[in-house]
């Protein structure tokens, strides 16, 4: 593309953060193009317009003179997807993200064979009497009852670790390497960034659920019989409709993930330190795990963010209980909504020192 | 610089617009704490902009204002004509800046670092994006390192795949704070000699820098800054004349002589081993020839006589009073 076409180009593709008076600057040297420069523009395009019709004396010449200030290349249509596939690449091309979901797909394995090992020597699957976690007495009789079994294993717990350790780190982590500043003068664009990076972390959530599930799916299916699912509430469903539901409960498991990880995101922007992003990402965890537990603060229990994870339960019932899977959801939502918009405010404003 | 409100002021106003322009530029951080204050610089467009100063003159805070980075306090900056922060979505992808060093993913590739970069830039084009990257690590002679992971790099390999980044398109400013830290003497002629390629290309460079002579052999102009506050600046030419020179005198007399030039008021004497020294006479004062013919006369044995010209490290202490390695 020649410069001429770059300037008139430029000028269509202005954006908000360039206001009217700006526009006007621009506006003198790219009159000559002003026609071509309507392809890329953006809302902000009326305050170019209008520069440029005010420009006709300052001419070709103008046009050079220009050259230093400010043509603009047109924005990538594709630009913010390509920056959500850099994100991906980049969290899920750690080490330290394979590492966590190695050992979120251990812990079904292991429940699988305890759970083999403990039934194999005679005493009968049911030996369980109801004592263990929630669904272990069910797994010898049908194997998809292992996915059940790890995800009420590991969300409590695992799961919501390992998204404090990616979220935690998601904005702390670059400011503390430094790869931020760069990132922002490239310029990435901080609420962009900031969404790019929530997006990355609920993917993350996404994977490191379906991990559990499938790794359990395989594992239940290898050592135990897999057939009829007994619901809940005694009515037993199809093997097919008993697979949709594994697949809708890892679903239920993944979205209650979205308050917490929108909280350690928030927690991400006050640091420069991944570590330290982390750790207060999984104190918070427990803390509020513990206070969910205390039956004295049983009036703010609705408010606690884990206080429903284990509702996903509910999808195993016939008809499945919605109730506490929407108030679950809803959590969720307004969490999302409160930190996120946190995570916007701090992070926009935030000066970049590191 | 105000709107162009129509053709007549045109041209001519324009063509003078610096690239970069504070006005009153202050950063006060929380604490209160002052660290820059009340800048007005102006860089020239095509020049070769040294930035000076002290460590700890808060340099590096004053780019990432101008980057965007960091909100100023009080005070304007603008970038290739437009405001800064408000204007960085557009004014940024036209900068390519390397600021307190690189900073890289050590667990992905030389390659996939750049291409990480570009993906963050708006105006970058996917499609070129492969090409564009390969060039920019041919550019900086990265190219046979390019698949090894960045954590492998040394300190000056590093440097380059941060000036690489700075390269991934064509830019009307670059922003290079301390280039050549970590670089061996033959990197820092790698990188001097990019950088007088690329302001051939019509590129401004504002390079910060406190290797004094680094400045000297690239920069056209300099601006010294040093406490937070900007001493002075110009085009390095007139920064070096304005500092005055020493006038010298060879002579075995050296008692003598001294005493003859403080007589005729020449100030800041240092008597040296068969050399005197002090600074060189304004041009109100007494003339050289005049001082010359006043020590001859007074039966001083002199062997030789002249003004050495001052040179910008001169300029430099003078303006900043204090060594290098003192934080302001």
């Amino acid at each position: 593309m020649s410069r001429a076409e770059r300037d008139a180009r430029g000028a269509g593709a202005g954006d908000e953060g360039d206001g009217p008076g700006a526009g006007a600057v621009v506006g003198a040297g790219v009159a000559v193009g002003a026609g071509a420069g309507v392809g890329a523009g953006t809302g902000a395009d009326v305050g170019v317009g209008a520069g440029a019709g005010t420009g006709t004396g300052a001419g070709a010449r103008g046009m050079r003179a220009r050259k230093a200030v400010g043509p603009v290349r047109p924005v990538s249509p594709l630009w913010s997807w390509g920056l959500l596939r850099s994100e991906l690449g980049v969290t899920f091309r750690r080490w330290r993200t394979l590492a966590l979901l190695a050992v979120l797909a251990g812990v079904p394995v292991l429940i699988g064979v305890a759970v083999k090992v403990e039934t194999g020597d005679g005493s009968t699957g049911s030996g369980g009497q109801g004592g263990g976690p929630a669904f272990f007495a069910q797994i010898t009789h049908n194997g998809l009852f292992l996915v059940f079994a790890a995800l009420a294993a590991t969300l409590p717990v695992f799961l919501p670790m390992a998204v404090g350790v990616v979220a935690g780190d998601a904005v702390a982590g670059e400011a503390g390497a430094g790869t931020l500043r760069y990132l922002l003068i490239a310029p990435a664009g901080r609420a962009r960034l900031l969404l790019v990076k929530y997006v990355g972390t609920l993917a993350f959530c996404l994977v490191a659920t379906l991990v559990v599930a499938a790794s359990a799916l395989a594992t239940g299916a290898l050592l135990f019989p897999v057939g009829e699912v007994m619901t809940i509430s005694g009515v037993p469903i199809g093997l097919g409709e008993g697979l949709l539901r594994v697949v809708a409960i890892a679903l239920a498991a993944a979205a209650s993930l979205i308050g917490f990880a929108a909280l350690c995101l928030f927690v991400s922007t006050l640091t420069h330190s991944g570590i330290a992003a982390m750790a207060a990402s999984v104190g918070l965890l427990i803390t509020v795990q513990i206070l969910d537990t205390i039956p004295q603060l049983h009036a703010i229990h609705p408010y606690l963010f884990p206080h429903y994870w284990l509702s996903f339960a509910d999808l195993l019932r016939e008809p499945v209980f919605w109730d506490d899977l929407a108030k679950n959801l809803g959590l969720q939502g307004a969490y999302a909504a409160v930190f996120g918009a946190a995570a916007w405010a701090r992070f926009t404003t935030r000066d970049i020192t590191t | 610089m105000d709107e162009l409100t129509g053709g007549e002021r045109g041209s001519a106003a324009s063509v003078a617009e610096p690239v970069i322009a504070t006005r009153g530029l202050t950063k006060r951080f929380r604490g209160g704490q002052l660290a820059v204050d009340g800048l007005d610089l102006s860089v020239p467009a095509g020049s070769v902009f040294g930035f000076l100063g002290p460590n700890g003159s808060e340099k590096t805070t004053t780019i990432r204002m101008l980057m965007g980075l960091i909100e100023p306090t009080s005070g304007t900056a603008r970038v290739l004509g437009r405001p800064m922060p408000a204007a960085a979505r557009t004014v940024l992808p036209h900068v390519g800046a390397l600021i307190e060093g690189p900073a890289l993913y050590g667990f992905l590739s030389g390659r996939d670092n750049l291409l990480r970069y570009d993906a963050a830039d708006p105006t970058a084009d996917p499609r070129t994006r492969g090409a564009r990257v390969a060039a920019a690590l041919d550019r900086v002679g990265l190219t046979p390192a390019g698949a090894k992971k960045a954590r492998a790099y040394s300190l000056g390999m590093k440097q380059r795949l941060g000036l690489a980044a700075a390269l991934l398109q064509p830019r009307e400013l670059l922003v290079l704070d301390e280039p050549t830290n970590g670089l061996d003497p033959q990197g820092m002629r790698e990188i001097r000699s990019l950088v007088r390629e690329l302001a051939a290309e019509g590129t401004t460079v504002f390079l910060s820098s406190h290797l004094l002579d680094e400045i000297e052999q690239v920069c056209t102009h300099a601006a010294v800054m040093a406490g937070g506050r900007l001493i002075t600046q110009g085009a390095v030419a007139d920064l070096a004349a304005g500092a005055r020179g020493r006038l010298v005198v060879s002579t075995p007399d050296t008692g003598e002589a001294a005493r003859v030039l403080k007589e005729r008021g020449v100030t800041d004497l240092e008597v040296g081993d068969g050399r005197v020294t002090g600074a060189a006479p304004k041009t109100s004062g007494p003339g050289l020839a005049e001082l010359n013919a006043a020590l001859v006369h007074a039966g001083v044995r002199v062997t030789g006589f002249g003004a050495e010209r001052a040179s910008l490290e001169d300029a430099f202490v003078a303006l900043t009073g204090e060594g290098f390695d003192v934080t302001g």
